[in-house]
């Protein structure tokens, strides 16, 4: 048995920053990784778009993630790389899988859940046709590319219109592939507009909405695909498919918070977020267990992962050391109202400080005014030009003047 | 030439034309679309990103220092690829100076993956 003040599972972006902000409080602190380095997934984004608001200057993912790195090697934290966490106790004890030192037992005065995301795969969404070779995440891909430097494929579709989508059409591009076209099933594009523009348009690589792939072809190696329009309803119109000739389909359909271990622990999960349900402080409802980064909710710029894991890293630190902090008794739920898919954290106490609400919104609205309220009254009112599901938007509420729960909600 | 504003998630379009020698944008909402618009008809730039092979045959990642011309991105793709890194370049190895002229230098942005122990 290892006794830490504070435990963070995963290495990427949102465990690092957890462990430095937590080892900044003065606890003893271990981080955990199951790859063979630090980085996460941010090592294999190798393109440039990140830490603008972080660092107030453009980085690429490996550079992001070596900023941490660094800062990670001035501090305390003891970091277990090659270990994998199994399973986390009712009582804060968690099991780790270790090369090196076999099954090691963990408790900590406070854990951080900092796992990150798997992506949706083929069988996930019931793709129909053959399994020929040729059909990969557009992150395993990224990988394969990227840090092994294998191309996965030379003739290529696209489904799912997500950054990480986006963000392949322009690398296989760019490193001799021809992306044939990138399908999307909803009328608008989950990714950023400088994605469509600087990783599509670019390169006159065009974009099907409200279309998805029917069905693949090929045995053993993909040798196409056929691809129709969908209804209003989501369902294909099986009389307009049409066939593309392509040896490879990236899938950018979704990711799932990883939180696996957390079966049978009492962690309460969103049904919305597939992540923890927490308070302010990014802890979940098993006390002593915190959240933080893409395990909790799938963000757009690592740059807030990192904020958010500081928030978390902090607050364990705290916990572990004093106790939890002091509140008025007081408990307030915030919950989504018209237009607002999900809103993070769910609950707030009572108390004093500012507190920023995260939400998603449930569609694209233009000129609409993002409101919350709590008992009747208005605490924020703002109109916004455009608001849509693939940016987090995120408000700032006083403490003291909440006295009941909250809704954020758009008048559209 | 017709285009969509990257600065916010409006995606404002933009048909950008040239009248009596002035750049004329038209579609904007607000003053960064008017500034982006001409920008991207005048002279467009974007940051390359890539992979440079290695010394013991393995890939790292690189970028490029400034933003290249965007008509240049495929001339500084075939120099990178022409270009070896040392194995143990570290983050931040210049592995050419202004390349192609272009005023923008060639990094290394990452480390190799190690190895698993065996």
């Amino acid at each position: 048995m290892k006794k830490f003040d504070v435990l963070v599972i995963g290495g990427g972006p949102a465990g690092m920053a957890a462990a430095i902000a937590a080892d900044a409080k003065g606890a003893s602190v271990l981080l955990v990784e199951r790859d063979v380095r630090l980085g996460g997934i941010l090592n294999q984004c190798i393109h440039a778009g990140f830490g603008l608001h972080y660092f107030g200057e453009e980085l690429t993912g490996p550079e992001y993630a070596d900023r941490f790195e660094k800062r990670l090697a001035k501090t305390g934290v003891k970091v277990m790389l090659g270990a994998m966490a199994l399973s986390l106790g009712g009582d804060g004890e968690v099991l780790l899988l270790s090369p090196e030192e076999g099954a090691v037992h963990v408790k900590a005065g406070a854990t951080v859940l900092a796992m990150g995301c798997r992506e949706r795969t083929a069988g996930a969404i019931a793709l129909a046709g053959t399994r020929p070779a040729g059909i990969y995440t557009a992150g395993m891909a990224q990988k394969m590319c990227n840090i092994e430097g294998y191309l996965v494929g030379k003739r290529i579709v696209i489904l799912g219109s997500g950054d990480i989508g986006l963000i392949m059409a322009r690398r296989m591009t760019l490193e001799g592939a021809h992306v044939e076209r990138v399908i999307e099933l909803m009328p608008y594009s989950g990714g950023l507009k400088r994605n469509i523009v600087q990783c599509l348009e670019d390169f006159g690589i065009p974009i099907d909405y409200s279309h998805t792939v029917t069905r693949v072809v090929g045995k053993p190696r993909m040798e196409g695909l056929y691809y129709a329009p969908v209804d209003e309803n989501r369902r294909p119109v099986l009389s307009e498919e049409k066939f593309i000739p392509c040896d490879c389909l990236l899938l950018s359909v979704g990711l799932i918070p990883e939180n696996d271990i957390l079966n049978g622990s009492g962690v309460k999960l969103s049904r919305v977020t597939s992540g923890a349900e927490v308070d302010e402080n990014r802890m979940t409802s098993l006390p002593g267990v915190f959240s933080c980064g893409n395990v909790l909710h799938v963000h757009d710029l690592v740059d807030n992962v990192s904020h958010e894991a500081e928030i978390a890293g902090s607050a364990a630190a705290e916990y572990a050391l004093h106790g939890a902090p002091p509140t008025n008794g007081e408990l307030h739920a915030v919950t989504p109202g018209k237009g607002v898919r999900y809103a993070l954290p769910q609950v707030i106490h009572g108390g004093s400080g500012s507190v920023e609400v995260f939400f998603r919104t449930d569609n694209v609205y233009k000129n609409c005014k993002v409101v919350a309220e709590c008992a009747g009254r208005t605490l924020y009112s703002k109109k916004r030009m455009i608001v849509a599901p693939g940016e987090m938007e995120k408000i700032a509420l006083k403490k003291e003047d909440l006295d009941g729960d909250v809704t954020v909600r758009l008048e559209i | 030439m017709k285009t969509i504003c990257i600065n916010c998630p409006m995606g404002c379009p933009l048909d950008i034309t040239e009248e009596e020698g002035k750049v004329v944008v038209r579609g904007y909402t607000c003053k960064r679309g008017l500034e982006y618009g001409v920008s991207e008809y005048t002279s467009p730039v974007r940051t390359v990103t890539t992979l440079m092979r290695t010394s013991d045959g393995g890939v790292v990642p690189v970028k490029t220092s400034r933003p290249v011309p965007k008509g240049r991105m495929f001339d500084v793709l075939e120099r990178i690829r022409s270009l070896t890194a040392p194995a143990d370049a570290d983050i931040g190895f210049v592995a050419e100076s202004d390349v192609l002229g272009l005023g923008s230098d060639i990094v290394v942005t990452g480390r190799p993956a190690p190895h698993p122990a065996k």
